[in-house]
């Protein structure tokens, strides 16, 4: 474990995402501290610029809303989707993934076919749709962005099982009368956790994305205030008012690095031959 | 930033006087030149005696004509007739027809078209010209130039029904006797209109020419018209700026939009024009159900609402707080009391009365835009105040749709045209009769009530206009009583004009029916 910290320590970059997330985090956790009413208030003027009046340091959108507080209940939402979706993908990925590599056979065959089927469908157009068919809210957001992004996890999983199952530990545990399921979960999967690890920090940021261009694109929650909304609500008064979009767009972008520079961290810290090798 | 704004102001108000200063020197105008405007979206038929959305009214009203035009008051003027009298008893309207007048393909325009019209042509294309003729027991012509209406009871609205975009008039010799809706005329129109279609280049433009033959003597002033198709909104605002077009018909562009081009040198505004039209906002509120089927429910919502806000901060203050179901600029308007300002603590009163436990409800916007979807956001912040919480769905048009003509919905966002008078455009929203699934723009929050119902009734058939008012009057105070729909505003939709561009506004149906006596300054 400590040289795990260690390798991830030496990666700045993946520091520098750590503390950005921990930044948003601590945000999401005391938004409704911070900002005790909704953020759908209208607590201002209107189009109130930046750094005008210091009751809202970032400015007001176009009903007179901060964005400050936008941004801060944004950020419980934005993660809330980032980390829910990736944990339902995985909960498809996983066992599709395992069940295909250690079975083999017709079984693969299916599942890999069931796999390319939704692999074809460009993933951002696929969510569209889904979430078009259930009424926008963040749970239907959040089944659409996991049933587009589990065919990764699928296929890492089945590579990773494959190069496992003819290893002599499995072989063993074969000859010691375990069952295929016990093998699974008992044996490989424990063995497969880091690149998984790894690839569940680039889905979040994945998710993130797809869930702001999402309510950009207004089929978003219509009661929950998001960043990718507050970016498709300024949109139009680009012109006017720079601020309004210009705020969350960078904390998307922040929040969406953090989670890309954890991910090369921990893939160094993970795998020590490659880091070394690449270092 | 302050200072900018302020300075927006400044230029806002500088505008505006130029725009009075402008309309105050009346100068003679000249003849010639070529005006371009933007037309959204793209008309799919300019035939107005079939096609009769806002695009197609908007370019077929310089081809077509109608027996009369309205005022900004809604008064009748001349048009194709050029003097009328209604009898004592309101049973017969007499009309007096232009003489000399040709349609654009030099057949004579004469009594006979005018019969043809209404008692044919309108009767199969247009719905609402049935409901028109309902009380009419015949249309004649006497000779040439003379057509009398016959009444079976006396039904004042029919002489505010014959603009040009109710009755718009067809020349018979072209349509009688055959299939209108196919009839290959309606690709080039032919009308008695200032203007002929020239060239219709689809997703571009529609270029109209000077009827030469014009009835009217020395009009119209600009020898073409051209109508560009711009498909997107910052597009359009952008044409203005430079110019490619000088005129922005209203809703062309989006309303925070309009501040920022009407600060600009050179442009005028005006918000005349929609008079006849006279949209009014107001959410549906579903009569059927727990807690809507509560008047004091229905009235703690309006108080809960902010509608002066909503009009400054939404609509740029374009537009007025509503009363009531009756537009203040059509006939019959009265500002009757009960009226409902912003009064939250009156709505949280009414709320325990009642005893309301807090049930929330559902909220379907108007799937028009960023306006309306904003719209929607700051009702829900105001009646969340107040204690009732709201869900805001999502919807498209077919959604919306959907939802309201079967009436699954709590509250619903929606706007309807009152067309120049209450029988047409106001009772349908009221009466016991026009509760029927499957019409987004009947009587959709199921309002039942027998004295409204008879008080429409007798205000439609009432032969003095002094009786029609009694009865609007008596019925405006009931409604604004039990709020069967909590009224929002009445709409305004300016128009932005390049300043040098005179006359564009002539009559209460706006650009549309104007544009014959249009010229550019030099």
């Amino acid at each position: 474990m400590s040289n795990f910290w260690t390798t991830f320590k030496g990666n700045k970059g993946a520091v520098v995402g750590l503390v950005i997330l921990a930044i948003v985090l601590l945000a999401s956790i005391f938004a409704p501290m911070l900002y005790t009413t909704s953020p759908w208030d209208m607590v201002n003027m209107p189009f109130m610029a930046p750094g005008v009046d210091s009751s809202v340091p970032l400015g007001t959108d176009t009903l007179g809303r901060d964005i400050a507080a936008g941004l801060a209940h944004g950020a419980y939402i934005s993660l809330l989707v980032g980390f829910v979706s990736t944990i339902v993908s995985l909960c498809i990925g996983i066992p599709l993934g395992a069940a295909a590599g250690y079975f083999g056979g017709w079984v693969d065959d299916v599942l890999m076919r069931i796999t390319e089927f939704f692999q074809v469908i460009p993933s951002f157009a696929f969510a569209i749709v889904l979430v078009a068919i259930f009424e926008p809210s963040i749970t239907s957001m959040i089944v659409a962005i996991a049933v587009v992004s589990w065919p990764p996890v699928a296929r890492l999983l089945r590579g990773e099982v494959m190069s496992l199952k003819h290893r002599e530990f499995i072989e063993a545990a074969e000859l010691s009368g375990q069952s295929g399921f016990t093998i699974i979960t008992r044996q490989i999967l424990p063995n497969t956790i880091s690149p998984v690890i790894v690839l569940a920090s680039m889905m979040v940021a994945t998710a993130i994305l797809t869930e702001s261009a999402l309510s950009f694109m207004g089929l978003g929650d219509p009661n929950v205030m998001s960043w990718g909304y507050i970016i498709g609500a300024g949109r139009t008064v680009l012109q006017q008012a720079w601020w309004i979009s210009f705020f969350p767009g960078v904390a998307i972008l922040l929040t969406v690095l953090a989670f890309n520079l954890i991910g090369e961290g921990l893939n160094d810290a993970l795998n020590p031959r490659l880091a070394k090798r690449r270092g | 930033m302050l200072s900018t704004t302020a300075m927006r102001r400044a230029a806002i108000a500088a505008a505006c006087s130029f725009a009075a200063t402008a309309s105050f020197a009346q100068e003679t105008p000249v003849k010639g030149g070529r005006l371009d405007l933007v037309v959204q979206p793209e008309p799919t038929s300019l035939m107005i005696g079939i096609t009769t959305n806002g695009p197609s009214l908007l370019v077929g009203g310089s081809i077509y004509e109608g027996l009369l035009r309205y005022d900004e008051n809604l008064e009748p003027m001349p048009s194709l007739a050029k003097s009328w009298e209604i009898s004592e008893d309101g049973l017969t309207y007499t009309f007096h027809l232009q003489e000399g007048v040709t349609f654009s393909d030099g057949e004579p325009f004469t009594s006979k078209d005018v019969v043809f019209t209404m008692k044919d042509f309108l009767m199969e294309t247009k719905s609402k010209w049935r409901a028109i003729m309902e009380p009419v027991a015949d249309v004649t012509a006497t000779d040439d130039y003379t057509v009398v209406v016959t009444m079976k009871e006396p039904f004042g609205p029919f002489i505010r029904s014959l603009s040009y975009n109710v009755a718009p008039m067809v020349p018979a010799h072209i349509y009688e006797g055959t299939e209108f809706a196919t009839n290959p005329a309606n690709d080039k129109p032919i009308g008695t209109g200032p203007y002929v279609l020239a060239e219709w280049k689809r997703g571009s433009y529609i270029e109209l020419d000077a009827n030469p033959t014009y009835w009217r003597e020395g009009l119209p002033y600009l020898d073409d018209v051209v109508y560009h198709v711009v498909p997107d909104a910052a597009s359009r605002a952008t044409a203005f700026e430079t110019r490619v077009v000088s005129v922005l018909p209203g809703g062309s562009v989006e309303n925070f939009d309009i501040p920022r081009l009407a600060a600009e040198e050179g442009v005028c505004t005006t918000e005349k024009g929609w008079e006849y039209n006279a949209p009014l906002s107001w959410m549906w509120i579903n009569n059927r159900t727990a807690p809507m089927d509560n008047k004091k429910f229905r009235q703690a919502i309006m108080y809960a609402m902010n509608r002066e806000m909503m009009l400054k901060v939404l609509w740029n203050g374009y537009g007025k707080v509503a009363t009531g179901p009756i537009t203040s600029t059509i006939p019959f308007y009265d500002a009757v009391e009960p009226t409902y300002e912003y009064n939250p603590d009156k709505a949280k009163e009414l709320l325990k009365e009642i005893g309301y436990d807090g049930k929330a409800l559902r909220l379907l916007p108007l799937p028009y835009g960023e306006t309306w979807q904003r719209w929607a956001e700051v009702v829900k912040q105001n009646l969340k105040a107040v204690g009732i919480p709201v869900e805001i769905e999502s919807t498209d048009v077919a959604g919306w749709n959907q939802k309201t003509s079967q009436w699954d919905y709590d509250l619903a966002f929606t706007y309807l045209y009152e067309n120049g008078d209450p029988a047409i455009g106001v009772a349908r929203n009221y009466i016991t009769s026009q509760i029927a699934l499957g019409n987004p723009f009947n009587n959709v929050e199921g309002y039942s009530n027998p004295k409204v119902d008879e008080l429409f009734a007798k205000a439609a058939t009432a032969p003095s206009d002094e009786e029609r008012q009694a009865a609007y009057t008596e019925v405006q105070k009931i409604l604004q009583e039990d709020v069967p729909v909590a009224w929002l505003t009445e709409l305004s939709f300016p128009t932005l004009y390049d300043c040098s561009v005179q006359g564009l506004v002539s009559t209460a149906n706006g650009i549309g029916n104007s544009l014959g006596e249009t010229w550019i300054k030099k």
